[in-house]
């Protein structure tokens, strides 16, 4: 993926099994997002495919939620001023039908529709546990909910590989245990999951197989402790040690030069 | 308001936030009681009185022993003045009237009694030269609507926290009681009542047959009507209607099918027939603006398209296709489907921008239609509209039989040529309404919705957002085009210039939208009620004449300012738009800075 002549990622082979829960960490920048964004066709790729369960996903956000990824956002984006079971339920627009006509009739065939796309929607918000809010409007949900519900969201698509930018941001750490859990649980549903996250004992607890991305290319790939013992994954996070001490000459210049700043001042006077 | 509440909290000694004896005037509770409820007996007793000594003031007010013209409005407010005084004394059976107790609604009727007797003796005054044309009627009108206001500016404010005016004497209650529940007959039984009482209303509205008694009349509707909002009754009202919702659209219908059948002038059903049409586009338009939130700033073109459509197709002389002549249900089809084209034709260019840019775009081709159509006239253009002069001489509708250009009798009533086209709009607007309400709830409302919200959000959760946005824009204008359709039959004749962005008469681009804005965006009846006030105020109110423009603009920007939502609010947009007083806002989220403050300023 390139924007004019900045290469934001870079050939980056990746694949995600079904059942599996798969990490993608790297440092600010990376280009985490942007592979993210290639993968559910909100760029589209200046070079290289997307393909879900043997078939090529054309960059077109609608159609990749129908071939069965979807995703949440890194900043949280819910429909602020829809209600609750409002959101879930467009979420749950791919897999129903009921077009204008049908709206407009209002036969049999869309009141049912409705009523189970109702309860698909509240199943899940009992699973993520916000049933109770249901009528509540999304923007005067509490943090942690408001993540939540956009899983929820999410979920009410019937994925079969669910992408997490960043769950856990902003939660504290009773918080992000619950969020452990959930993305367990929503394994345990058959659903792959893809996750993007900053807080590292979150994802090698959770993964089964860690991706490091660092600008843009991808660095190292395998289980937790493959990546965590990798020397150029330090690096990439904490910076290269030094190649050797630093030169007297430079050491002493630099002693001087702080030790009499009077007379730098007195000479630009 | 969570600031109002707390902060007295912090210095010990106002702990309790103390109401103050008295308002602005010095005067105990009692006595300003008294004033209230003397002083609108005597504003309702003075318009029985001659208040001029010439007809040639409008409404002939000269007369002693019943009141005429603006003198009934007097009446009224007086009198809805000593009732709500009497429900603040707590007199049994007027209690719903002041569910909270509170002193703004006081305030505001005796403002609007005040208002109009003021008005009216000024206007007495400047119209026929000096204070010398008043009676002893009008002085003690004049007198008697002053003592209500200051008796109910006397009375300790409501929210006596702040030094300004409107926040201390005008707030709407946080909490108003929750009324006894009453039975599903009864809530109806409410809603029969409103609605004629609506009817009545409106139907006065229409009937004004000079500028300062619909002035005064506005008058009297504007602050009863903002009375009855801060004393809470709207809200209870709304409950209601959410409640029997479909039974409320019917009470609607059935009023508004009324109408005609209490006009003896065809003229008054004439100026109903154009608020209908109006307000049908405009809630086409609240489709595409209000639900799928796309800025379509050249819709009044399909309009014209529907009208144009019809008028070829009419069998008029002028017409290009002369000799056809559809019958009506296929004339509106046609033009609803030329209209749907037409969308679709300019939709699927220009819906691949957003916001402004489509604004820009829809603009462009609103003009492009109007100046196309000017063209169309067989030297600069192909010959298919007449250019300039239109298609005149459109025949009337002749529908099973019945003309629609003939006075009918029917049970007594006589309904002219445009009572009949009234009652064929008031079917098309109940189309309308249905494919709105409908529509709005349903997976594709809900997609139009999530696309204004969020269109990028929208596409992931696998949304066609370009898709959605066609059969908005679409829809809006098969909807617009079924309108005009009837409205090339109401003006007998078509012609370009009305289908423009901005004029000083409905129906425009620029007015259809202020319509919908002003009345409450997504909402079934704001449209309507925008589309009602801004056909009558230049209609009624000759001396804006071109001025309308500029008190329009004057009128939005104010609007903006002070109720964002427009006059009917979206539950939605409410919230949307007033953060405080929202009872799902969970309490953590407004204090959670707050302690910190306390802790500092104490």
């Amino acid at each position: 993926m390139r924007f004019g002549g900045l290469t934001a990622v870079r050939s980056v082979d990746f694949t995600v099994n079904s059942g599996e829960i798969v990490g993608l960490i790297g440092p600010n920048g990376a280009g985490k997002t942007t592979f993210f964004n290639c993968l559910t066709g909100l760029y589209i790729p200046t070079e290289g495919t997307v393909s879900y369960k043997g078939t090529v996903l054309p960059p077109k956000p609608h159609l990749v939620t129908k071939a069965g990824i979807a995703r949440t956002f890194q900043n949280i984006r819910l429909f602020a001023n829809m209600t609750v079971l409002e959101n879930v339920l467009v979420g749950r627009h791919t897999r129903t039908k009921e077009g204008l006509w049908s709206a407009l009739l209002r036969g049999p065939g869309f009141k049912k529709a409705e009523k189970a796309s109702e309860d698909r929607a509240m199943e899940l918000l009992e699973f993520i546990g916000l049933a109770h809010k249901r009528d509540h409007l999304a923007r005067n949900l509490p943090y942690g909910e408001q993540r939540k519900l956009e899983i929820a969201r999410a979920l009410a698509s019937e994925p079969g590989l669910l992408l997490l930018d960043e769950p856990t941001a902003g939660m504290n750490p009773q918080e992000t245990r619950a969020t452990e859990e959930l993305v367990f649980a929503i394994r345990d549903m058959g659903i792959a999951v893809l996750v993007i996250e900053h807080d590292m004992r979150f994802i090698f607890n959770l993964c089964d197989r860690v991706a490091v991305l660092v600008q843009g290319e991808k660095l190292v790939e395998g289980t937790s402790e493959v990546v965590q013992a990798d020397e150029r994954v330090i690096a990439a996070y904490l910076g290269e040690p030094f190649e050797g001490d630093p030169g007297q000459a430079e050491a002493a210049e630099v002693a001087a030069a702080e030790s009499t700043p009077g007379t730098t001042k007195g000479d630009a006077q | 308001m969570t600031e109002t509440t707390k902060t007295p909290a912090t210095p010990p000694a106002d702990a309790v936030p103390t109401r103050p004896a008295h308002g602005l005037v010095p005067l105990p509770e009692a006595a300003a009681r008294a004033l209230l409820l003397g002083g609108g007996i005597a504003t309702a007793a003075s318009t029985f009185l001659a208040w001029t000594w010439t007809s040639e003031f409008p409404g002939d007010l000269t007369v002693t022993g019943y009141p005429g013209g603006l003198q009934v409005l007097s009446l009224i407010a007086g009198i809805l003045t000593a009732v709500f005084a009497l429900a603040s004394y707590g007199i049994r059976g007027l209690g719903w009237l002041l569910p909270a107790r509170n002193n703004a609604p006081l305030v505001l009727v005796a403002l609007g009694g005040f208002g109009v007797t003021w008005f009216t003796a000024i206007e007495i005054a400047a119209k026929l030269g000096g204070l010398a044309n008043w009676e002893t009627g009008t002085w003690i009108a004049i007198i008697a609507s002053l003592l209500p206001l200051l008796g109910a500016l006397a009375l300790p404010p409501d929210n006596a926290g702040t030094k300004d005016f409107f926040k201390s004497y005008l707030p709407k209650p946080d909490r108003i009681p929750a009324p006894q529940p009453i039975s599903p007959w009864m809530q109806r039984a409410v809603i029969t009542v409103v609605s004629i009482i609506g009817l009545a209303v409106f139907t006065y509205g229409i009937d004004t047959e000079y500028g300062e008694l619909f002035i005064g009349f506005l008058i009297v509707v504007v602050f009863t009507i903002w009375a009855m909002h801060t004393a809470g009754l709207l809200d209870r009202f709304s409950a209601m209607v959410a409640a029997n919702r479909s039974f409320t659209l019917a009470m609607g219908f059935l009023a508004a099918i009324a109408f005609p059948f209490t006009q003896t002038d065809d003229h008054y059903a004439n100026i109903g027939v154009n608020i209908l049409i109006f307000g049908t586009v405009a809630l086409g338009l609240n489709i595409v603006v209000g639900l799928a939130g796309l800025l379509d700033l050249g819709y009044v073109a399909f309009l014209g398209v529907g009208a144009y459509t019809a008028a070829l197709v009419s069998g008029s002389e002028f017409s290009k296709f002369s000799g056809v002549q559809f019958p009506f249900w296929a004339a509106a089809l046609t033009g609803a489907a030329a209209s749907l084209i037409f969308g679709v034709l300019i939709g699927a260019p220009t819906l691949r921008l957003r916001g402004d840019y489509l604004a820009i775009v829809t603009l462009g081709f609103g003009e492009i239609f109007r100046i196309a159509v000017n063209n169309m006239d067989g030297e600069s253009g192909p010959d298919l509209t007449n250019g300039p002069n239109g298609i005149p001489s459109i025949p009337d509708l002749n529908l099973l039989g019945f003309n629609f250009g003939e006075a009918h009798d029917l049970g007594g009533f006589t309904l002219g040529r445009f009572a009949n086209y009234y009652l064929l709009m008031v079917l098309i607007m109940a189309i309308v309404v249905t494919v709105y309400t409908r529509a709005a709830d349903s997976r594709i409302g809900r997609s139009w919705i999530a696309i204004r919200e969020d269109e990028t959000a929208a596409t992931a959760m696998g949304i066609n957002g370009f898709r959605v946005k066609l059969i908005a824009f679409a829809l809006g204008a098969s909807l617009a085009g079924l309108a005009g359709t009837v409205s090339a039959h109401v003006t007998y004749s078509v012609v370009p210039n009305p289908y423009q962005f901005a004029g000083s008469t409905p129906p425009n681009s620029a007015f259809l939208l202020a319509a919908v804005v002003l009345g409450g965006m997504g909402t079934v009846a704001g449209p309507i009620l925008g589309a009602a006030l801004l056909y009558l105020l230049p209609e009624k109110l000759d001396f804006l004449q071109d001025k309308s423009l500029l008190a329009f603009g004057i009128a939005l920007i104010l609007l903006m300012r002070f109720r964002p939502e427009g006059i009917i609010a979206n539950r939605r947009r409410q919230l949307e738009f007033h953060e405080t007083g929202q009872l799902d806002v969970p309490d953590t989220e407004t204090l959670t800075d707050e302690p910190a403050i306390t802790k500092a300023g104490a």
